[in-house]
């Protein structure tokens, strides 16, 4: 993936491209796995440290879902810099590895808000109303599923289960769940989630 | 003897503010001079008192709950007091608990998950201890006499899965521990690896032992942060103690084990799908045969067992497999841990022999519904398990009679739904479901799903209902049918339970619902 160094964030301007065959477009066709291809010294420390995760894990048989764990545990999300890193040490290829990353709802690609809250929406916490909940915090928020809000303090996601059946309905934020939760609850959840502290003495 | 206080480190109770109320014993305690032990220990599985907090001053444990926060001064200003309003008595005076038959869960809530001394101090060990003396095919032949079926859902009997593996030719063989529980309304699962790890560890050893695996592998849901926690922390305490390793106990026997996390996939609890998973790539669904017994992980002979099967097999070692056959009836042998979800007033973890009425288990110790309103739909076995209505809540809980009605026992999870439901809605919803989670492998489930939102979606509209509901039934057919697993085979199981028992709620006005 390092070869890939041409511009391509849409919209800016290009004039090194204009008398190349893309000139009509905006910007040349991004490809699928959007490199901002520019390589500055975060995206470098970013390869080293994918570098360093890849290299520690791939030993393991079946190595790969344990990589895009440490992958997402770092950075919140995978990189798209890091398909290629990946698929090089596994001896795979980045359509291979591309395809573990969409298929599995937990691995994302963006990096989420500050905050990930997940709503439960199986039928246990249904039972519970967590239906009108759902809409609550989707209004609450502003944002539907898989959207973050416009602050980036919160990302709202579906999960479903968490275990917590007999208690619900469950949200979860982080390592957190939190159950019996109801519009007026969560609105407290999403004041503590989004107000920062000052502890004066 | 100074006060022992017990508050649970589970996710329930934590999900209802255990860790405040931990926090403010410890600092209430030290604030009045009050010397105390604050154990975390698992959870009971009451969960509507939980925080259950429970005291030990060296007469026996008594429980209060639930405890709020708020409630903690009051409970130490009255030294916990039988008297204080939250009091509940001697914990296992419980009727609650008491009517119960824990076998799988006898330590369920009494020690601290991660502490080696108070697993072994209750029997733990003891089986493995014992299954170190004896040959694989003598441990096979123990798991076989016990009865024991697969508690995942399939019910399929351990023993003889366990024999095919053992037979199996195989440089290496692995045990694969599917704790994948995606099922709606189910928990069990979590509380064993929350409160009871070394149970499950004990049970994989010894299912290496049997059938001559060396390595195995906990597959376990992302969704349970902190059962993974307790797995790592007792794995790595078993190791260090020389239950797991090259050595197990200086036998000369060698068993590792390691905790691989999912990514929030339902289809692999799938065991062949999560065998793919484990292997690295997308959980896809492989076509049967080959059995995993044959070529599971890694084209290799493999044992995958639900948490529950494994967690069974250290009491079926310790106290003898007849024992745990003498629990249950017919065909069902032993005990299953139904877990009481969704909208009833007493959840949680009730342990009981096969045999019993769902009535006995939603009425007596679920005590109806939690909204107080009239107990209108209950669904059994997860998300793919049918609808039943209260006409049928005395068929008797056992796998068989069950299957005689078209419904499934699954991994015994319970949820009541009250009157305010919708059926329609949740037909929709099992549907829908399929489309989020299926695997796409196959047709039927692939297409089917989204073809059976849109048609539940008309018949809810009103239009051309008769034509739908006609066109409905034949999709449901063609996914039992056609479908490679049990996601597009079973997702209509849900759906054509909610339109034979509840037609009312397909025959509204459109727009009404």
């Amino acid at each position: 993936m390092r070869a890939c160094r041409v511009v391509t964030t849409p919209g800016q301007e290009r004039p090194g491209l204009t008398h190349c065959k893309w000139r009509w477009f905006d910007a040349p066709p991004a490809p699928f796995y959007k490199v901002d291809t520019v390589m500055d010294e975060t995206q470098a420390g970013v390869l080293d440290t994918v570098e360093t995760i890849v290299t520690s894990l791939k030993h393991k048989p079946g190595a790969l879902l344990p990589i895009l764990h440490g992958i997402q545990d770092h950075f919140g999300y995978i990189p798209d810099v890091a398909i290629g890193v990946i698929a090089r040490h596994l001896r795979s290829t980045a359509a291979d590895v591309h395809g573990v990353v969409s298929f599995y709802h937990y691995f994302r690609s963006e990096q989420p808000g500050r905050h990930v809250v997940e709503l439960c929406r199986a039928e246990a916490c249904q039972a519970r109303g967590a239906r009108a909940l759902e809409s609550h915090a989707k209004a609450r928020l502003g944002v539907d599923y898989g959207q973050t809000t416009a602050d980036r303090s919160i990302t709202l996601k579906p999960v479903y289960c968490l275990g917590n059946c007999a208690t619900g309905p469950s949200v979860r934020v982080g390592e957190q769940i939190k159950g019996r939760m109801d519009p007026a609850r969560f609105d407290r959840l999403v004041d503590d989630l989004t107000t920062y502290k000052l502890e004066l003495n | 003897m100074s006060l022992r206080v017990f508050v649970p480190c589970e996710t329930t109770a934590l999900s209802l503010g255990a860790e405040d109320v931990a926090t403010l014993i410890s600092r209430e305690a030290a604030a009045r001079g009050l010397k105390i032990e604050l154990v975390r220990n698992g959870s009971r599985g009451l969960f509507w008192l939980e925080p259950l907090v429970e005291v030990d001053d060296g007469t026996g444990r008594r429980a209060f709950g639930p405890v709020e926060p708020g409630d903690v001064a009051s409970l130490l200003d009255s030294h916990f007091g039988d008297d204080h309003p939250l009091a509940l008595g001697p914990t296992d005076e419980l009727p609650w608990l008491k009517k119960q038959q824990r076998v799988t869960f006898a330590r369920l809530g009494v020690t601290d998950p991660v502490s080696l001394d108070d697993y072994r101090a209750t029997g733990g060990f003891d089986g493995l201890h014992h299954a170190l003396e004896l040959t694989p095919q003598q441990l096979v032949d123990r798991v076989k006499a016990s009865g024991l079926r697969g508690r995942g859902g399939a019910a399929f009997p351990t023993g003889i899965k366990w024999q095919t593996v053992l037979d199996a030719a195989g440089a290496q063989k692995y045990i694969v521990c599917n704790a994948d529980e995606g099922d709606s309304g189910t928990f069990a699962d979590r509380l064993v690896m929350e409160c009871d790890p070394y149970m499950l560890i004990e049970g994989m050893i010894i299912a290496g032992l049997a059938v001559g695996a060396t390595q195995g592998y906990i597959y376990l849901r992302e969704e349970y942060p902190l059962a993974h926690r307790h797995l790592d922390l007792a794995i790595a305490r078993a190791e260090a103690a020389g239950y797991l390793g090259n050595n197990i106990q200086n036998s000369g026997r060698a068993f590792a084990l390691e905790v691989r996390l999912g990514a929030g996939a339902y289809i692999c609890g799938e065991e062949t799908s999560l065998l793919e998973s484990l292997e690295g790539k997308r959980g896809m669904v492989r076509a049967k045969p080959p059995l995993p017994a044959i070529e599971g992980l890694f084209g290799l002979p493999t044992v995958v067992n639900n948490v529950l099967s494994l967690a069974a097999v250290p009491s079926i070692l310790r106290d003898g497999p007849e024992h745990y056959a003498g629990f249950g009836v017919e065909r069902s042998r032993g005990t299953l841990p139904f877990q009481l979800a969704g909208n009833i007033a007493q959840g949680g973890l009730v342990e009981l022999a096969f045999g019993h009425s769902l009535r006995e288990l939603i009425e007596d110790f679920g005590g109806g519904s939690a909204s107080g309103r009239p107990v209108r739909a209950v669904q059994v076995g997860g998300p793919l398990g049918a609808y039943l209505s209260p006409a049928q809540f005395d068929t008797a809980l056992d796998y068989e009679a069950f299957s005689a009605i078209g419904a499934v026992l699954g991994h015994g999870g319970v949820v009541v739904f009250d009157d305010s439901v919708d059926m329609a809605e949740q037909a929709r919803f099992s549907m829908e479901f399929c489309v989020e989670e299926s695997c796409g492998k196959c047709t039927p489930c692939r297409i089917g799903s989204t073809r059976g939102v849109e048609v539940i979606d008309r018949i809810m509209r009103g239009e051309n209902r008769d034509a739908n509901m006609a066109l409905l039934e034949d999709l449901c057919d063609t996914m039992i049918q056609g479908s490679l697993c049990a996601m597009g085979g079973m997702t209509p199981f849900p759906v054509k339970s909610a339109y034979t028992l509840f037609p009312e709620d397909f025959q509204r006005q459109g727009g009404e619902a």
